[in-house]
């Protein structure tokens, strides 16, 4: 005989979650639901500990304070009429984001040693949500970055485009992007499994992404070789539709839907392999 | 009926096999206690029965459900507290709780009640709105297991649960764990070392070695089929598990188990 859930409640006091099989659509609301779930852990982290945040802005400061005004002066890259800094501050908003996301895998190497990462992939939370969750925060550090630009934009006088619509666009667009990075970096930890080696092909990784794309030259200026890899590199659709959203006056050249489809479709896949490989790294 | 039963599970990896065709069973409200020296696939098996990795070979079900057809229903009707520690540090002790009573869907209306409840219930209502951190290694482990037993499982797996503690915060974790049973009827299935905590928890323990019960039975009557009244649940394990000096235990897993014991301690 078969002992189901609903018998076995010995003490009366067992009642269990519902039952995870249910139509589509109450499936969706769930997902939903334990990605947020996950999204807000990490946001409660942050805010018992907000140092991170801090040690973060320094990268796009010496980025824009010192190698986008020196570029500036040197006129060494051609961007046509647009100033090398207003050029450059998209890009390096987008690198920033990069830069956070690429190294969100070893944190759940990290939880995964501390024992943490167990006792979520015990829970009935789908694998997909857990993901994407880690990955929204990683998203949510990247907003961080993106004030730290704006400030810096301002002090150095870039022309930047403040219409509610453009900076939603922004929004998105870094969410989307840090999503794509964490989860990109969250496969990468589920194969690897272990600190070491992660932290070695996390730092193998990040300069090819960023030197492969428009981040801070046009690709127009590259070898044809190089060229073909940043078009495949989706960090150049993120800098395409950070360029036209951010700068007064800025324009794409794949045009924005064109960039943040390219970024959402490529986000999905990699949600969907990395919920399927996530419960891996337990082992 | 049992609440949890395997028919010859087994677990391979490469050439070594950890789990080695195990058929037990345990009854609901049963402390169930899996002993055995290091890597003796105490710990292999609980992540079996917890879904965190499945079997090369056998059948198991769990409060009904297969482990591998019906994993997400085993899921929803388990609580595990991993050998490791589970709690996260930069949260609050209410947070920890909190987090899980949302990932289990308990219904908004009873969510606060039941965090609050469970925080009093392992005698951490006053440190409750400090970040683990600075918890002792006594009230991290009450709180995981408070953590895992949020969503009223119908068994709660806890792998060594007082590795790393010192006698007094032991005693507090054992005196829970029997609470947890008497009161709620849950079902315990624990790993351990440490034959005094088998002997005082646990109404039937199966003795493991190289992936296999060497032995099963009350305290009592494994006592009884070794020897004398003056014979100990050291005893027993010595007799089946011949000492253990030579066997298990990877550099990783000792390595973690320091780990664990210093970050307790």
């Amino acid at each position: 005989m078969r002992l189901h859930a609903r018998d076995a409640s010995p003490g009366g006091w067992v009642d269990g979650a519902p039952s995870t099989r249910t139509n589509p659509l109450r499936a969706l609301v769930r997902f939903v639901e334990k990605t947020f779930v996950i999204a807000e852990l990490e946001a409660r982290k942050l805010r018992h500990d907000p140092t991170e945040l801090i040690t973060r802005a320094v990268q796009p400061i010496l980025w824009l304070m010192v190698f986008g005004q020196v570029f500036t002066r040197v006129r060494a890259i051609p961007t046509g009429d647009v100033r090398y800094i207003d050029f450059i501050t998209p890009g390096i908003l987008a690198q920033s984001v990069v830069f956070i996301a690429i190294f969100y895998g070893i944190s759940v190497i990290w939880e995964r040693d501390l024992g943490i990462l167990q006792k979520f992939l015990v829970s009935p939370a789908p694998r997909t949500a857990l993901v994407l969750g880690k990955a929204l925060s990683a998203g949510v550090r990247g907003l961080s970055q993106a004030v730290i630009v704006y400030i810096l934009a301002l002090l150095l006088g870039v022309q930047m485009n403040w219409h509610p619509l453009a900076l939603a666009g922004v929004l998105l667009t870094v969410l989307l992007g840090a999503t794509f990075f964490s989860t990109f970096s969250l496969i990468i930890a589920c194969l690897v499994k272990s600190r070491e080696r992660f932290m070695g092909i996390g730092q193998l990784m990040t300069m090819p992404l960023f030197f492969a794309s428009n981040a801070i030259y046009p690709i127009a200026i590259m070898p044809a070789w190089l060229r073909v890899i940043s078009h495949v590199n989706p960090l150049t659709y993120e800098v395409d539709a950070l360029r036209a959203l951010m700068l007064a006056g800025g324009s794409s050249t794949y045009s924005v839907g064109f960039d943040l489809g390219v970024l959402f479709a490529a986000t999905t896949i990699l949600i969907t392999v990395a919920g399927s490989l996530y419960p891996r790294i337990a082992v | 009926m049992s609440i949890v039963e395997t028919q010859t599970l087994t677990r391979r990896f490469g050439a070594l096999i950890a789990v080695h065709g195990l058929t037990i069973g345990v009854e609901a409200g049963e402390a169930f206690g899996l002993l055995g020296p290091n890597g003796a696939g105490k710990t292999t098996t609980i992540k079996m029965l917890t879904t965190l990795l499945p079997p090369t070979g056998g059948t198991a079900r769990v409060a009904g459900y297969d482990i591998v057809r019906e994993a997400a229903d085993v899921r929803r009707v388990v609580g595990y507290v991993p050998q490791l520690i589970s709690a996260d540090g930069n949260l609050t002790g209410y947070e920890n709780l909190l987090i899980f009573a949302k990932l289990y869907d308990l219904p908004r209306a009873g969510r606060e009640t039941r965090v609050r409840d469970a925080l009093a219930f392992m005698g951490l209502a006053d440190a409750a709105g400090k970040l683990v951190r600075g918890y002792s290694g006594g009230m991290i482990r009450r709180l995981e297991i408070a953590q895992s037993m949020l969503h009223r499982p119908h068994v709660l797996f806890l792998d060594e649960p007082t590795v790393g503690l010192d006698p007094g915060a032991r005693n507090a974790v054992w005196d829970h764990i029997e609470r947890l049973r008497r009161d709620h009827g849950t079902t315990v299935i624990l790993t351990t070392h440490l034959m005094e905590e088998a002997d005082s928890l646990c109404s039937r323990v199966a003795i493991m070695h190289l992936g296999m019960v060497a032995a099963i039975g009350t305290p009592g009557t494994l006592k009884a089929q070794v020897g004398g009244s003056e014979t100990t649940l050291d005893d027993v394990f010595m007799h089946y598990t011949g000492g253990g000096l030579s066997s298990g235990g990877s550099y990783r897993e000792t390595s973690r188990a320091r780990r664990v014991a210093r970050r307790l301690g």
